[in-house]
């Protein structure tokens, strides 16, 4: 009936065969920025560029910033956003609000050498450890007020704000928990939430790890902290919902495990409508900081790098301060007297002495998560 | 008359379209064809040899094994079966109540507004997936849902009083019915039109009964449509991702969830492979599935043609 | 006799024997088939009525303050007419794309059938989580030679249709006689551009017209791609709108979704007008 064609069957697979030569070697040429911009794009400090007045022109002329994973109520980045805007006259491009660390890196690897790739990033510290390659290295005028154990030394990448893992509960709904072994008790039934999935969110991790210290455990076995999650999954205490701005304030989560700075933020914006307190349990301090850094191939890098040098400036850090994340600069702006005295005081108080996990215990735990999270919660 | 050629009207059988054809009467058709070819090749089958090229290889960019053979560790076959089950469950249901509704639709007016709306209805609700539903079942059976505030205040009832299920693996089920349903309507509609009302007349001019011609007229012709039907909606819920995804935020317990997952994680890092070869396995399953569902399709047109 | 009413049928076939118990076995099937479109009503509408009253919550009573929301949002209203012009784009390929192929695999090729529609089950068979982590290399290329529009997505989004689309109009080709129409035209001397543009396609548009809809119902509703790819699509935006503002959020879905259910239903008025048997016997 039909006759064979050989020949057309033949070109769809020659073509097919060319394709995946190509393949294999394919990557679009990089478009070529203006003479100007490599300047910035090489500067490693304000002093490259002839001075921060020369830095900010730079930046002005560019006129626009990318930046991404920065939701308006997380550490006030809002206010960060609209001031640094206004001051500048750069208008600012905040994408993917709700995205996390490795969807920052994914977007920048992605968006290379379009507009749209993000010019800064704000990244979980492990993230940034696993991704130097993809920044430039930048040290920003207050850069020795950032203590040694918290920067690249060659400045990749620089902590910026950091903060402890606390609860945030509804103070009308639920009686003040003080450990995380209270959220067992009945009064919690399904109505205690986690800012995410542990093996992919690093808040949510961290948690687990708070869970593990308030629990029996430490910092290098985080057992009790996934057992103590399974047990509240049994007991019923467990809600598998992911706990957003609108679920806290729907009453839909009345007890969420997160960064204090976040739950301090749910707080603030809810005074007056819902009565949200923030404890960070005893004996289960875990810290963590967030690191900034520059893309190296930011499609507006003086713009990137200004916005760096602000974050930093004692304005920059009182933003933060005043969306409850305590700024790396702290110590040093406290000696010099120009910290937001009124909002560090608001900070909520630290019962014990926090724990930093090492690159080390990091893996372990995560280690352990990937095996036994799925079965402990599922 | 026309100049006679090779292929006209009255063959049944497919034109053998190289004999006696001029040269541009042979070229043309390639040529309309070729674009598509290019074009399916570009943006389907490359990325799908991205995907299964990317399943053999480790993080190293070298070939190897290891990485599928780590799909059979046990938190990998959890998550298929679970994702199978979750698949099964839905078709399952869907295509029973999918057929029902769709047998209550047929048998109206071919042109009534009844028909028009429900095959509109039909067409959005199927594709009707993702962010929208999950939102739409949440504000319907979720914490503060309209149901679950009314049963709860007028009629006692606590939908949650086993725990938060509807985030989990049985909300999932529920879920996925709602536009699994559509989806049977809309694909097992133009087989219940097929069935003639000829054969119903004469089964009861022989004496059978209603029952009777379910059982050994209509049954057995629709089966293979009615069958080819469940795969696809075995293969639809399968590969479902954002309905999942908008609903499911803690332990990730199907397949695509479990990609997802490794593309996005930002704690456990470097596991892009991994998620190419979950890929793999997933495109291998919906493969078998759809191949049978093909073999299927063939063996219902004879009957409905 | 009188012309045959599709009712009656049965108890004209058969005039004496079965009269009388035929009757009432046509009348049960329509109250079990009232009861059964009852049941599925009130399974489909009860989410779509709850997100209604969702989106009217208000402190104290109900108000529209969410829906008057939507058009206030600028970057929802970019999202809506981003996803609308998407649908535009799509549907428009999808037509390009797909009309000659199927038109010639019905007339000329018929030996590629089955490679063809192997090729349109394709996407069914291989999801968009797993279509997105291979498609991401060719979307550098093209956001490189086409620049960075959301736009650039409907080429993807003409690949997911490709199933749907392919069978809807090969599905039509199939019901009209083509090799007729196809033959009669050339030998009346058209081309072959106009063969398609002005025979074949006012003879399929029933099938064009239900291709166009499930490419529109599928394009609004598509989530997975635009956001692995970093786009802002109506569901992206929907999503991301639902943690800061749900009311709004579930407000823009119901008005998606009914906005898509009218566009649907005026289409179906549109096709059916000349039916799916495009040739009639004029003797």
């Amino acid at each position: 009936m039909d006759m064979k064609l050989p020949v057309p069957r033949a070109g769809l697979i020659v073509a097919i065969a060319a394709l995946m030569l190509l393949a294999a070697c394919s990557s679009p040429p990089e478009k070529s920025a203006g003479e100007g911009a490599s300047k910035a794009a090489n500067a490693t400090s304000a002093a490259d560029v002839g001075g921060l007045d020369a830095l900010v022109a730079a930046a002005k002329q560019e006129g626009a910033l990318n930046v991404i994973a920065l939701p308006p109520d997380w550490a006030n980045y809002g206010k960060m956003i609209s001031t640094f805007s206004e001051k500048y006259g750069i208008k600012i491009t905040s994408a993917q609000p709700d995205a996390n660390s490795q969807d920052e890196i994914n977007a920048a690897k992605q968006l290379k050498g379009t507009s749209r790739a993000p010019d800064v990033f704000d990244v979980g510290l492990n993230i940034a450890l696993a991704n130097t390659d993809l920044f430039a290295p930048y040290k920003v005028q207050g850069w020795n007020d950032i203590p040694e154990a918290l920067k690249e030394s060659g400045g990749k990448w620089f902590s910026d704000y950091g903060g402890y893992m606390s609860i945030g509960y509804d103070a009308s709904k639920v009686p003040a928990p003080t450990g995380m072994k209270d959220l067992l008790k009945p009064a919690y039934k399904g109505k205690v939430a986690l800012n995410g999935d542990p093996t992919q969110a690093a808040a949510a991790f961290n948690g687990v790890v708070a869970a593990a210290l308030g629990n029996g455990g430490s910092a290098d076995d985080i057992a009790p902290g996934v057992q103590l999650f399974a047990d509240l999954k049994k007991a019923g205490n467990f809600l598998p919902v992911d706990p957003t701005p609108a679920t806290v304030e729907s009453g839909q989560t009345p007890v969420v495990i997160d960064w204090d700075y976040l739950n301090a933020g749910q707080s603030e914006k809810l005074k007056g409508k819902l009565d949200w307190k923030v404890v960070v349990p005893q004996n289960a301090v875990v810290g963590s900081y967030y690191v900034q850094a520059i893309n190296k191939d930011a499609p507006h890098p003086a713009a990137a790098r200004l916005w760096e040098e602000f974050l930093f400036t004692d304005e920059g850090q009182n933003i933060w301060l005043g969306g409850s994340a305590r700024p790396v600069r702290a110590d040093a702006m406290v000696k010099a007297g120009t910290i937001d005295t009124a909002a560090y005081a608001k900070l909520p108080p630290v019962p014990g002495n926090p724990v930093y996990l090492t690159e080390a215990q990091t893996n372990a735990a995560k280690e352990y998560l990937a095996s036994h999270w799925t079965q402990a919660v599922g | 008359m026309t100049a006679p050629q090779p292929a006209t009207t009255a063959a049944p059988g497919p034109a053998s379209s190289g004999t006696g054809r001029r040269r541009s009467g042979r070229i043309v058709p390639y040529l309309a064809v070729t674009p598509f070819l290019l074009y399916v090749t570009v943006f389907l089958l490359y990325p799908t040899l991205i995907v299964v090229a990317g399943a053999f290889t480790d993080d190293a960019n070298r070939p190897t094994v290891t990485t599928l053979r780590v799909l059979t560790d046990g938190v990998y076959l959890r998550a298929f079966a679970r994702s199978i089950e979750l698949s099964a469950v839905t078709a399952a249901v869907g295509a029973v109540l999918g057929a029902l509704l769709a047998w209550a639709v047929s048998s109206g007016p071919p042109d009534g507004p009844l028909r028009r709306g429900v095959m509109a209805a039909a067409g959005v609700l199927a594709q009707f997936g993702g962010v929208t539903l999950a939102f739409a079942f949440i504000a319907t059976i979720g914490l503060s849902g309209f149901a679950t505030v009314f049963l709860r205040d007028h009629l006692g009832i606590d939908l949650f009083t086993g725990g938060v299920w509807l985030f989990d693996l049985p909300g999932l089920m529920l879920v996925y019915t709602y536009f699994q349903i559509p989806l049977m309507v809309l694909v097992f509609l133009p087989a219940l039109d097929g069935l003639r009302p000829q054969w119903r007349e004469a089964v009861e001019s022989l004496g059978g009964s209603g029952w009777e011609y379910w059982r050994y007229v209509a049954g057995p012709v629709l089966l293979p449509a009615f069958l080819g039907a469940a795969l696809l909606l075995f293969a639809n819920a399968f590969s479902a991702y954002a309905t999942a995804a908008a609903l499911v935020s803690q332990g990730s317990p199907i397949v695509p969830l479990k990609i997802r997952g490794f593309l996005t994680s930002e704690v456990i890092l470097g596991q892009q492979n991994l998620g190419k070869a979950l890929g793999f396995g997933m495109v291998v399953v919906v493969a078998v599935v759809m191949a049978l569902y093909a073999l299927l399709q063939r063996r219902a047109a004879r009957w409905l043609r | 006799m009188t012309a045959p009413a599709p009712d009656t049928l049965a108890s004209t076939a058969a005039p004496g024997r079965r009269g009388a118990p035929a009757a009432p076995r046509r009348r049960r099937p329509g109250a079990a088939r009232w009861l059964v479109l009852l049941a599925f009503g009130v399974f489909f509408l009860l989410p779509l009525f709850a997100m209604l009253e969702f989106s009217t919550r208000q402190a104290g009573g109900r108000s529209f303050a969410a829906w008057r929301a939507i058009v206030q949002d600028p970057d929802l209203v970019s999202a809506i007419t981003i996803s609308l012009e998407l649908a535009a784009l799509t549907v428009v390929g999808m037509l390009l794309l797909v009309v000659p192929v199927a038109t010639w695999v019905h007339l000329r090729l018929p030996h590629l059938r089955r490679p063809i529609e192997f090729i349109c089950l394709l996407p069914l068979t291989i999801p968009a989580i797993v279509l997105v982590v291979g498609i991401a290399p060719i979307y550098a290329w093209v956001t490189y030679l086409l620049g960075d529009s959301p736009l650039t997505l409907a080429f993807v989004y003409v690949i997911l249709v490709l199933p749907y689309a392919y069978r809807a109009i090969d599905n039509g080709l199939g019901a009209i006689d083509l090799r007729t129409l196809a033959e009669a035209a050339r030998s009346l001397g058209a081309a072959w551009p106009t063969v398609l543009a002005r025979v074949v396609v006012p003879n399929i548009r029933g099938a064009l017209v239900s291709a166009s809809f499930l490419s529109v119902a599928l394009v609004l509703g598509e989530f997975t791609l635009a956001s692995l790819l970093n786009f802002n699509n109506l569901q992206v935006t929907i999503n991301l709108l639902g943690k800061r503002d749900a009311p709004v959020s579930v407000a823009v879905s119901l008005a998606a979704l009914l906005l898509a259910f009218v566009l649907l239903l005026m289409l179906s008025y549109v096709g059916r007008r000349r039916g799916s048997s495009g040739v009639t016997e004029e003797g």
